[in-house]
């Protein structure tokens, strides 16, 4: 049974049944990374895909953004706390990128500019559930919130969602990432609490 | 460092270090100790069950099972008008941790250390510089430390007293300075940055906290000046 705290709960936030446990809404964007923002000209970005035979999917800013992409409307969960409802967003979706790519393996390494990664199980990211993200609100994404692009799996905390995302590498094991290694749960489902190790 | 789950904490002292921010610090059975600039959650709980929970950085580091914390008041939040305003020695709440393990110091490190801190970010900067001072570490130090009027600063005559024995120390203030101040009153720009930190060839590691806007924009100052962005390390609040 938990701790009462006297004299605790007279400015409490309602509950909302859209927001995961322990989670607060917000209607601004806060910014949350490991570090300085990268700002990464589109000339020079590229995003790639590689498989265990070394094989690379890649495409250059012009190839990417001509792709077919989707409108995707979102809640999104930060580990911090805020959570944020529908959000809209403009993307690439990872099932349209991993039509060609030929793989066994079961786990996904997303690498960053700026060195960031992060882990995630393939599963997590195919059928509809995430995508590779260059519009927000129908503006291009700005570098604080990852722009270029960034991925976007709005069903797991955000930190997966990595920022100025630059490739996935298919990975036999679910080695854990940058957050991963430095104290956050394995995988980050937001409605099981998963934040911590 | 494994997380535990809840742990029972009784508030075992507390005393203001603004009008608007206190110092508390809590008993904690089975805490494990921990990294300076790790954080821990805080959980509160209302007689009818209801649950709030908040991250909040210690400002203590080491063994034991006394963790300092220090709440700045958001003044239309829930928990820290609480914590600040409410909360009573005697007063039982919930805490787990540490959590985090990026954005700590470890005093075998000896390289040269900067920090930068807006308001409330001090907090795992002071536990740094506290455990930099207690140590037999080499490693040279300097804090840059923005406050609105120096009646903000929080944990400000310990602050000063490590500016005479460890800590290299300046002030900027966003609103007011004291009588005679002669920099300029206002937000940091990048100039200011660059002329109160390390220059990038002596290669700090640099631990920047506090309000988001604010880190945000003292990191891209530091890596404007030159600085390796891998080095520069961030811990937003928020706000
Ligand atoms: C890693 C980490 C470490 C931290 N360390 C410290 C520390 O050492 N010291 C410190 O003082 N703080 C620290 N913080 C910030 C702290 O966690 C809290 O965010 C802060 O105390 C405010 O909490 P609150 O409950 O008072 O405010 P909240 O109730 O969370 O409100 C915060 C803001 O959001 C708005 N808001 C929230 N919910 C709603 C809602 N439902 N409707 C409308 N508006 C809403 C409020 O108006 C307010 O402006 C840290 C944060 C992190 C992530």
């Amino acid at each position: 049974m938990a701790q009462f705290t006297r004299g605790f709960g007279s400015r409490r936030r309602d509950a909302d049944p859209d927001l995961p446990p322990g989670q607060y809404l917000t209607t601004d964007f806060p910014v949350l990374s490991a570090g300085p923002t990268p700002r990464i000209p589109l000339t020079e970005w590229s995003f790639s895909i590689r498989t265990e035979t070394g094989e690379t999917a890649r495409w250059s800013w012009d190839e990417f953004t001509a792709l077919p992409s989707e409108e995707v409307s979102t809640d999104i969960h930060c580990v911090t706390r805020w959570s944020k409802l529908g959000t809209s967003w403009r993307g690439v979706a990872l099932d349209t990128l991993f039509e060609d790519v030929e793989t066994s393996f079961d786990f996904v390494m997303a690498h960053s500019y700026g060195g960031y990664t992060t882990n995630v199980p393939l599963e997590d990211l195919l059928d509809g559930k995430a995508w590779v993200a260059y519009e927000f609100d129908g503006e291009p994404l700005d570098p604080e919130h990852g722009g270029p692009a960034r991925l976007l799996v709005p069903h797991l905390y955000f930190w997966k969602s990595a920022k100025w995302v630059r490739g996935l590498v298919m990975q036999q094991h679910d080695d854990p990432g940058f957050w991963e290694q430095n104290g956050y749960h394995l995988r980050g489902d937001p409605w099981l609490e998963e934040r911590y190790w | 460092m494994r997380t535990t789950g809840w742990l029972p904490a009784r508030i075992a002292a507390v005393r203001p270090t603004t009008s608007h921010a206190r110092v508390l610090t809590l008993d904690v059975a089975g805490w494990p100790g921990n990294d300076p600039g790790q954080h821990l959650d805080i959980r509160l709980t209302a007689e009818d069950g209801y649950q709030a929970e908040r991250s909040y950085s210690i400002a203590s580091s080491g063994p034991g099972e006394r963790v300092e914390l220090a709440v700045d008041t958001v003044p239309d939040g829930e928990v820290s008008p609480y914590l600040v305003q409410a909360a009573e020695v005697g007063d039982m709440l919930e805490v787990k941790g540490p959590l985090g393990a990026y954005f700590v110091w470890h005093e075998t490190d000896t390289d040269p250390v900067q920090l930068i801190a807006g308001g409330s970010g001090i907090v795992p900067l002071l536990a740094m510089a506290r455990a930099h001072d207690r140590s037999a570490s080499t490693a040279p130090f300097r804090l840059l430390y923005s406050v609105r009027t120096p009646g903000d600063a929080l944990y400000r005559d310990e602050i000063l007293g490590l500016s005479q024995r460890s800590l290299d120390l300046t002030w900027a203030y966003t609103r007011e300075a004291p009588e005679g101040w002669a920099e300029p009153v206002g937000r940091l720009t990048a100039d200011r940055v660059a002329a109160a930190t390390w220059p990038p060839s002596q290669r700090p590691l640099t631990f920047i906290c506090g309000p988001t806007r604010f880190v945000e924009a003292a990191a891209d100052a530091m890596v404007a000046a030159g600085h390796d962005p891998a080095r520069v390390r961030t811990e937003r609040f928020g706000g």
